[in-house]
């Protein structure tokens, strides 16, 4: 009898907290991914080099054709994508319905661009650069919350 | 104030992110900003010449120098302070030394940015990287990728690496040096006096050339 009252508030509470918890995650990742890429665009547009360590790969990549779209350097578009993700994520977390759809989009779409720079940099100029990597690893994070999400907000319904 | 948050909060984070971008660059862009007087001269020759800082200095130095020796990765820098506090003229030739693998090709790729402009960055990134580039088994991909990060035409940068022309520069450079008795790198001469090899230490560089801007300064 007792537990009547609390089973009826409970789905509401954790429904509301979940969705704070995972649109807070997804907005601090894609911080993250805001950081990284506004610091290489920044090296970038002032001729500096990006240093991994004692490794030549940063250059290969950094410095490829490949890192640029036309004058726009790739990481310049990639610190627009993520905060556009941050922007969606934290309008979703609070309650805009229609940021849900953009950030999956969002997210969609850089995954696609992460996949593409995944394949160049391992069969066109055979070399990895750490910051890329750490980047795809984000936008991985991301694609795995966007997937993860549908169920847990089923769950709640 | 709910109803608001959400824009403050992307509003913040957007200044935050063009702002601290803005600094980096801007900070990034002064510590690499190339010297004031940077040029690429011709002499009597038609060989040309790479020197920073006014003809009418009172203190010139020559380097000859190898973009893969450490001393003179090591000396770089101070070169590169001490042109900035005594305005000093500085010229660097090239004088890649047959036991350095990459030292030939790294001057070629030094001289082919001087096509478009970049010698002074060319040559900053070298030294500063040499650690990475002269351990590669491919360094000539990444004096493509330097070129790359200093925004130059890749196309004409490999095509001047091969040209007769950068590479003529770069014996002639080393010929003259040759002529004049270097032998080793880096050798440095300040208003053409050679300086001892004890003098090349970081500690005692500086010195040397303070030492030489006091002499060409007689006191009033």
């Amino acid at each position: 009898m007792k537990s009547a009252k609390p089973s009826s508030a409970k789905p509401r509470m954790t429904r509301s907290r979940l969705q704070a918890i995972f649109y807070t995650v997804a907005a601090v990742i894609s911080l993250i991914g805001l950081a990284e890429a506004t610091y290489l665009t920044a090296l970038f547009l002032s001729g500096e080099t990006a240093v991994c360590g004692q490794s030549a790969d940063c250059f290969k990549v950094l410095g490829s054709s490949y890192a640029k779209v036309g004058k726009v350097p790739v990481s310049g578009l990639g610190a627009l994508a993520y905060f556009s993700a941050f922007t969606f994520a934290t309008f979703a977390g609070f309650g805009y319905a229609r940021a849900r759809k953009f950030f999956t989009w969002t997210v969609i779409a850089m995954f696609c661009m992460t996949l593409w720079l995944l394949y160049v940099q391992a069969f066109q100029l055979h070399a990895f650069c750490r910051y890329c990597l750490f980047s795809a690893a984000l936008i991985f994070l991301l694609t795995g919350l966007v997937v993860a999400r549908p169920a847990a907000e089923t769950q709640e319904n | 104030m709910k109803r608001y948050l959400p824009f403050i909060i992307v509003g913040v984070v957007g200044l935050a992110a063009v702002g601290s971008g803005t600094f980096l660059y801007r900070t990034k862009l002064n510590a690499n900003a190339p010297p004031k007087i940077s040029k690429t001269e011709k002499e009597a020759g038609g060989q040309a010449v790479h020197a920073l800082g006014p003809d009418n200095a009172a203190v010139t130095l020559e380097e000859f120098g190898d973009f893969q020796c450490p001393p003179c990765s090591r000396l770089s820098e101070p070169i590169n302070e001490l042109q900035k506090k005594y305005n000093l003229r500085v010229i660097y030739r090239n004088f890649p030394l047959a036991n350095h693998k990459w030292a030939k090709d790294a001057a070629h790729a030094a001289e082919a940015a001087g096509r478009q402009g970049k010698f002074w960055q060319m040559h900053d990134l070298l030294y500063r990287e040499q650690g990475v580039w002269s351990q590669s088994n491919d360094a000539r991909a990444l004096f493509e990728a330097y070129a790359g990060m200093l925004q130059l035409d890749l196309s004409r940068f490999r095509a001047d690496m091969e040209s007769p022309e950068i590479q003529r520069q770069v014996d002639v450079d080393q010929q003259r040096g040759a002529a004049i008795g270097v032998k080793t790198t880096p050798t440095i001469f300040l208003n053409n006096q050679a300086l001892p090899a004890n003098q090349l230490m970081p500690d005692e560089f500086p010195k040397a050339v303070e030492a030489a801007v006091k002499n060409a300064k007689p006191s009033s």
